[in-house]
């Protein structure tokens, strides 16, 4: 108790420090805390991670009563995910912000937020009573949306941070309903209560309450359609806040799901099967629109709506694996799960990296004003690659090994299930290949038409690559991503601890015991081919060298088959390279398309610009808002801006306030005369 | 081991027997069968010329293009004999790892930052992305149908018994033919002998590769080839012993090569705004051979 005081002490004094200290010194102390943070919960979880909990209860207040504080191996896992993105944020974010120096009083704010952010994250991972835990959630939303609205100048920013914090009071709504529900019946805030009351009440009840709390994770998460906050916010945040929100503060969604799917017995197999086909349309729905974005950022945003799809695809896997008492099922879902949530925090926040090296670089997110940056900025293309490769699950990357992990589950359950299953996991099967296949096919366009060809746009200030501080984190990313590809087995293993918790909700005997210590094998054998596939490449690409290097070697502009053009007009623009799936996907979503044609026989001026709008969003927010606003604006009159009227209501409200008990004495005598009657 | 073997030795054979198909049907006598072996040693002594828009990305993409389809092609199993990897779920592997060649062919084209380049990429990016459902159900279906989810399994207990099974087979075989043609951007999807802006895929994205680069895309063009002709070899193989099955797989090769020929020779291709129709017709023949297959194991009534 007296580590947690002192800590609370030591975080409230540097916070108080923050703004008197110079620009540079409120940096240093920020990532310092958050490091310190980093390392003293990262050691915990650690240890919750192989196999050692946390299992205390401090003494609250009278309001919270009891707060519990258990750390098991998924709070573990979620604390070092937390951990190592905020740090890698920080490092890169210090680098980031010395272009913003001159905004000293946003810029204390900034650093405060973001260890506050950081902390309250990892409180939510531990804590588990049901008051300090909204407590948590509420400042964390709170903290977040003012970490977005750094540049409250721009008013894109601020309709952002507006949408994102009245969608995250929705969410706590929901969470709200669900713990006032438990509290009430059990009369305690422990999330134990939860359980108790999933065991003494039938089926169909436990499953409402896990549904009323998905729906309360599932928009922080992101799952479609509650995302629409998703590709506004990420874009509006400075670059090292787009991948911190997207690496972690939507991975916290994750976390309460995979809790109260844990805390609940609820009819697993219905659970799992809705999860699975509402995150396939989450994945399919948030690529589709990715694809035609032309704000590098906010094609990242939607790839994050996607991934989420996948992460909720190894959910829904493991929970029908409960449900229908199939161990490898399980194990595989909720490994693909729970790997995925560290691999997507750590390709999208790399790739948030680039993306914010490139804006400083050229001062614009557009894709089709970029082009050719490999040149200037090689490292930085050269992570972006990495990322790319990794997100769309391509070998030797740390992608491929998770969605490997749901690819089996769904095949393994395909052939033991029985038909709804197997229907279900066609239909994720399909889902799935075709989220990878577009997904390729939006990275292909956004690594070609960033950094490769011809610069579309003269820049006056040419682009440099950025400094060495801001290489370093990506640098390390981007290692990370290599290790996990190259050690699956060792990854599976740490892994075994979180799933346990999971796999402990099987009755024995359960169906494949056995496969599951195939799947170390597995793991060992796909480590190999990552090997082989570097060391083929690097074998091959060594022998070419050896090859050409007694052979003429020339230089000269493309060939292209005789058409030698060297500007910029003529290579492929990101909206051609995506013209035959517009084609194709134009009946699903809404485009809009501004074209000038060429008239007459001689060229002259011609333009085309494509854009989609999100069609959920016209449907879910958009129309809901429009009926709400022409309801509300029939009350108009009532704020008409006369101070006599408001004297009136004034004098009306304090006149009901004492009179009502004396109206209700003579309600309740008048009711009694009626019945005497 | 044993099909690595054999996949390298058809390959080296595969388009040459093709070629003299197409040649032989259009009444000429034409070329000779180890002719594009000649012609890719000759690229392997040859000098490269590079353009200057490109950058590292266009030097190590053939290297990786190559490096895939080996990798893919190790996977593959002969009848009883599983090839040099096998695991539970490889299929998974097999179909990524030939996606990260097709990456790295997409991004060396949009390197060169020249219209034509991007088209093919263009095309190669959207095509593929249709053609994977296909290939997934394809294998989610055997997954099913024999109870086991790795190449060397799936073959092994692949029985046809049934009439309806032979008709699975049969089908089965056509969407791998199908899927070879696709992958490989021949006909009807695309042309690989005219030139021309608006019937290339695969053959434009190489326009700017020379010298060893060159020889070593070719090259694996004939890999990938021999290599969806093995999988088609290992639905007739069964559990034969050696002195049968390899000379039926040597059959198999040339039977498909000479199909692959006819096929390009006597079919015009399609319109390119309708490949994506029917690339996607191809899932569909998937899905029925799924369903009939939950069919054909009583799950579906």
């Amino acid at each position: 108790m007296y580590y947690v005081i002192t800590y609370i002490a030591v975080l409230l004094t540097t916070f108080i420090l923050i703004p008197f200290v110079k620009v540079r010194w409120k940096g240093i102390l920020s990532i310092s805390l958050v490091i310190i943070s980093a390392i003293i919960s990262g050691i915990i979880g650690v240890r919750a991670l192989l196999g050692i909990p946390v299992d205390i209860i401090l003494h609250g207040t009278y309001v919270t009563g009891d707060i519990p504080i258990r750390i098991d191996a998924l709070s573990g896992w979620f604390m070092l995910v937390i951990n190592f993105t905020a740090v890698t944020a920080g490092i890169y974010g210090l680098q980031y912000m010395k272009m913003y120096k001159d905004q000293t009083t946003s810029i204390s704010l900034h650093a405060i937020l973001f260890v506050l952010a950081q902390v309250m994250l990892t409180t939510i991972c531990i804590v588990q009573n049901v008051i300090v835990f909204l407590f948590a959630w509420e400042t964390m939303a709170l903290s977040l949306t003012l970490l977005v609205i750094f540049e409250y100048y721009k008013p894109d920013t601020i309709k952002a941070g507006l949408n994102y914090i009245i969608q995250s009071h929705l969410c706590i709504v929901f969470l709200s309903v669900g713990f006032i529900w438990v509290a009430t019946r059990m009369h305690s805030f422990d999330f134990n209560a939860i359980h108790q009351f999933s065991i003494e009440n039938p089926v169909y009840l436990s499953t409402a309450l896990l549904f009323c709390f998905m729906l309360g994770f599932a928009f922080k998460a992101g799952f479609v359609p509650f995302h629409t906050w998703l590709p506004y916010a990420h874009p509006a945040a400075p670059s090292h806040i787009s991948g911190f929100m997207s690496g972690v503060a939507i991975k916290i969604g994750i976390y309460g799901i995979l809790r109260m799917i844990l805390l609940i017995d609820a009819n697993y197999t219905t659970v799992g099967i809705i999860i699975l086909i509402i995150s396939t349309f989450s994945g399919l729905y948030g690529v589709m629109l990715a694809i035609f974005q032309h704000n590098l950022k906010k094609l990242l945003a939607y790839h994050s709506v996607e991934n989420i799809g996948i992460i909720g695809i190894g959910i829904g896997v493991g929970a029908i694996g409960i449900g229908s008492n199939n161990q490898l099922i399980a194990t595989l879902g909720f490994a693909g799960a729970l790997l995925h949530v560290l691999n997507h925090s750590l390709f999208k926040s790399l790739l948030f990296y680039s993306a914010g090296n490139v804006y400083q670089a050229t001062h614009t997110i557009n894709i089709e004003k970029l082009g050719g940056l490999i040149k200037q900025m090689p490292h930085t293309s050269a992570l972006f690659l990495i990322a790319a490769l990794a997100i769309c699950g391509l070998p030797p990357f740390n992608g491929f090994i998770s969605e490997f992990f749901i690819y089996s589950g769904l095949f393994n359950g395909l052939i033991n299930g029985n038909l709804v299953l197997i229907i279900s996991f066609v239909f994720a099967v399909l889902g799935l290949v075709l989220i990878g296949g577009l997904a390729l096919l939006c990275f292909t366009k956004a690594f070609g038409t960033v950094f490769l060809g011809n610069p579309r746009h003269h820049f006056q200030k040419t682009p440099v690559e950025g400094n060495i501080y801001k290489l370093i984190p990506m640098y390390v990313i981007g290692g990370m991503l290599l290790v996990i590809g190259l050690f699956p087995n060792v990854i599976f293993n740490i892994l075994s601890g979180p799933i346990t918790l999971f796999t402990n909700k099987l009755s024995l005997p359960s169906v494949g015991l056995t496969a599951v210590y195939k799947i170390t094998n597995t793991m060992q054998y796909i480590s190999w081919c990552t090997l082989g596939v570097i060391a083929l490449t690097a074998t091959l690409f060594f022998i070419r060298n050896k090859v050409n290097s007694n052979k003429t070697i020339l230089v000269a502009p493309t060939w292209g088959c005789g058409y030698v053009g060297d500007t910029s007009r003529m290579q492929y623009s990101a909206s051609s390279f995506v013209r035959s799936y517009r084609k194709m996907a134009k009946p699903l979503l809404t485009l809009y398309k501004k074209k000038e044609e060429i008239a007459g026989v001689f060229p002259r001026h011609a333009s085309i610009e494509i854009s989609v709008y999100d069609k959920l969003e016209k449907w879910f927010i958009d129309y809901p808002l429009k009926q709400i606003k022409y309801f509300l604006s029939l009350f108009k009159f009532i704020q008409n801006g006369n101070p006599q009227f408001y004297i009136l209501y004034g004098v009306f409200f304090v006149v009901m306030i004492l009179g009502a008990p004396y109206l209700y004495n003579m309600l309740v005598i008048f009711v009694k005369f009626l019945n005497q009657l | 081991m044993i099909s690595l073997v054999l996949i390298l030795f058809a390959s080296l054979l595969f388009t040459g027997i093709v070629g003299r198909t197409k040649s032989i049907a259009s009444g000429r006598k034409g070329p000779d069968i180890i002719q594009p072996m000649r012609d890719i040693f000759r690229l392997w002594k040859k000098g490269s010329v590079y353009s200057k828009t490109t950058s590292f990305v266009f030097q190590i993409a053939p290297s990786i293009y190559f490096a895939s389809v080996l990798m893919a092609i190790l996977v593959i199993p002969f009848g009883l004999y599983k090839g040099i990897i096998s695991f539970d779920g490889d299929f998974v592997f097999f179909a990524y790892i030939l996606g990260l060649g097709k990456f790295f062919n997409i991004i060396s084209a949009m390197d060169t930052g020249s219209s034509f380049e991007g088209m093919g990429a263009s095309r190669e990016a959207f095509f593929s992305m249709l053609v994977e459902p296909a290939f997934f159900i394809l294998m989610g279906s055997f997954a099913l149908f024999t109870g086991h989810t790795s190449f060397h399994e799936i073959f092994i207990y692949m029985h046809f018994n049934t009439y309806v099974s032979y008709a699975l087979g049969v089908l089965a075989t056509f969407v791998l033919i199908m899927i070879a043609m696709i992958e490989n951007s021949r006909m009807p999807i695309d042309d690989p002998k005219t030139h021309l802006e608006l019937t290339m895929v695969h053959e434009v994205m190489i326009l700017d590769n020379s010298g060893f680069d060159l020889g070593l895309i070719l090259y694996a063009t004939n890999l990938k080839f021999a290599m969806y002709g093995a999988i088609i070899a290992n639905f007739f193989i069964d559990t034969l012993p050696v002195y049968y099955s390899i000379p039926m797989f040597i059959a198999v090769q040339f039977i498909f090569a000479v199909v692959v020929g006819v096929l390009e020779s006597f079919s015009a291709r399609f319109r390119m705004g309708n490949n994506a129709q029917f690339i996607f017709t191809l899932t569909s023949i998937s899905l029925l051979i799924f369903f009939s297959v939950l069919l054909l194991l009583g799950k579906f009534i």
